[in-house]
């Protein structure tokens, strides 16, 4: 009894807190959910019995000066917004005539892709039935007969003329012309010369020339390697070049001899009009091969690295370039390979061994003898 | 045989790069590699218009005629194809090409290009029929199985036609004469020297 009592008291606080607890609950009866009734209090209306809430701006104090209004700003120019054609009234795009327009005219047709490659934007470019043209067509066409001719005339002239003698005989005594380096550059920059050039004569003509004697497999084996022979013999090359500026450029420097050398009549001259180290020919062939050298390592460094020209068009004036260069160089170089072999008696040993037969170079190169006598005389006399 | 093309009708083309995707998914092409790619004339512009462009496999391809190892083939459906296994990666179809379809991997030395990829219109190559090393070089070979290019199947507006070129031509006239206007066959005066009314 004593036991039930005291639990009792125990649970009395607990149901009191319990009894507060459903006082908040709704009524029985009334809908579970209720809508939210709008709150009224201090300055929302009902009773009005609350402070009013002060205005944001506080009234002007009367009988002080007034600030004086602001006046209406003046109306600025605006220009009108031209309402677009309405969508229904397409623009008058009409893909042939676009097309044709392009075609006629050059140009791309051109718009945004939503791709990485922004080049992929030029959706149609009728230049590159021009480049076709060109390659298939002129560039064959012309280094054909730049190369064939170039052969033939050197045939007809080796057949006709025959080989510029030393007119005096050799005398058995020799000059030093060409030091180690320049040898080695000259010969570095001629085996990449010879390589690049077959390498691209194939490129050219393979297809046509090699390609049904050899058979397709064969020829792209042989045009895959001549394509990376291609690629890495342009650094010997270029780099010789550079050095060939360095060592040679001082000599080529054109002066008053090579104007009286081709008044003369140049290589086809009676006699031997005079000429220093380099006579005027090889003066105009250093300077031809040196910038059209550059021009062709230029071009074909863009071909290489197609990243570097991101616009196709780009791409084939690159390849013209570059494809025609290499053209008139090669006939240029096959004049120079006769002229410094078969075609001048004495010539190649200046490359091969460095030292000339005394008359030939008394013959062809007449000042830069007496130059290097007078330097030996100088020296001879230094010496006593 | 059909002389099989491609039609695109701009006035349909909704931009949605369905056609992208397929290709990319029908035949695993290479990341960084886009057979097919949709190219938007006068973007965010009044009178926009879309064109899904891939080859073409142009009537005389200017590709083949340039290839210095003429690695092109033509087959009796009047499609381009290539052999990759001939291919040297020059470059030279690129520049002849007038709808920039051929693309390369750019695996080769100096930032060179690999081997030269492009669209089949999912005929494959000169393998071996529906074989895995075809499907390895060139994707799918949906044509020898009778089908379409997926791009042109999967296209949720039929704006992108593949199929005998004459039977396209018709479908796109008839819509023409229909709806009153269209701005013609994308790049078939340029591919196929023909002009289908705008």
């Amino acid at each position: 009894m004593m036991r039930l009592a005291m639990a009792l008291v125990l649970l009395l606080p607990l149901g009191g807190a319990m009894a507060q607890q459903d006082s908040g609950a709704p009524a029985g009866g009334a809908p579970s959910v209720q809508s939210v009734a709008p709150e009224v209090g201090s300055g929302r209306g009902g009773t009005n019995n609350a402070q009013q809430p002060s205005s944001s701006d506080p009234a002007t104090q009367t009988g002080g000066p007034r600030p004086a209004p602001i006046p209406p700003k003046p109306r600025v120019a605006v220009e009108p917004i031209v309402a677009p054609p309405p969508f229904t009234a397409r623009s008058d795009t009409d893909a042939t005539a676009l097309e044709a327009q392009r075609a006629e005219h050059g140009g791309v047709i051109e718009g945004a892709v939503s791709i990485p490659n922004q080049a992929a934007g030029i959706l149609v470019q009728p230049a590159g039935r021009d480049w076709r043209g060109f390659r298939t067509r002129i560039l064959t066409i012309a280094g054909a007969v730049i190369l064939l001719g170039t052969v033939f005339i050197l045939a007809g002239l080796y057949l006709l003329r025959g080989p510029q003698r030393i007119d005096a005989g050799r005398s058995g005594r020799t000059l030093h012309r060409y030091g180690a380096f320049e040898r080695m550059n000259h010969w570095m920059v001629a085996v990449s010369f010879v390589l690049l050039g077959l390498t691209g004569i194939n490129i050219t003509f393979g297809r046509t020339l090699l390609r049904p004697v050899i058979g397709a497999e064969a020829f792209t084996t042989l045009t895959w390697v001549g394509q990376a022979v291609h690629q890495f013999l342009s650094f010997p090359f270029v780099i010789g070049l550079m050095a060939m500026v360095v060592v040679w450029a001082r000599d080529n420097l054109p002066s008053r001899v090579d104007i009286a050398w081709i008044k003369a009549g140049g290589p086809a001259a009676k006699g031997h009009p005079p000429a220093g180290r380099f006579n005027a020919a090889q003066k105009a062939l250093y300077w031809f091969v040196v910038g059209g050298g550059v021009l062709a390592a230029v071009s074909g460094y863009l071909l290489m690295a197609p990243g570097l020209l991101d616009n196709v068009i780009n791409q084939q004036w690159a390849h013209v370039l570059h494809g025609l260069m290499a053209m008139v160089m090669m006939a240029a170089i096959l004049g120079h390979i006769y002229i410094g072999t078969i075609g001048t008696e004495g010539a190649f040993e200046a490359m091969a061994t460095g030292r000339v037969d005394y008359n030939y170079a008394r013959e062809h190169h007449s000042l830069w003898v007496d130059e290097r006598v007078a330097e030996a005389r100088r020296l001879a006399a230094g010496a006593d | 045989m059909a002389r099989m093309k491609f039609l695109c009708d701009s006035d349909r083309c909704i931009e949605c790069n369905a056609c992208v995707t397929a290709c990319k998914n029908e035949n695993e092409v290479p990341w960084g590699i886009n057979r097919r790619r949709v190219v938007t004339i006068g973007d965010g512009k009044p009178g926009e218009r879309s064109i899904s462009m891939a080859c073409m496999h142009c009537t005389d391809a200017p590709c083949a005629a340039v290839c210095p190892v003429a690695c092109f083939y033509g087959t009796e459906d009047g499609l381009v194809l290539h052999d990759k296994d001939l291919c040297i990666g020059c470059g030279y179809c690129f520049y002849a090409c007038p709808f920039g379809a051929p693309q390369y991997p750019r695996v080769g030395n100096f930032g060179g290009r690999g081997k030269m990829d492009k669209c089949t219109y999912c005929a494959g190559g000169p393998q071996q029929d529906n074989s895995a090393v075809e499907y390895m070089q060139y994707g799918a070979n949906r044509i020898a199985e009778g089908k379409l290019p997926l791009c042109a199947e999967m296209c949720s507006t039929k704006a992108l036609l593949a199929g005998d070129g004459e039977i396209i031509a018709s479908i796109y006239k008839e819509r023409v004469q229909q709806r009153g206007y269209g701005s013609g066959a994308w790049g078939w005066r340029t591919a196929y020297r023909e002009e289908l009314p705008a």
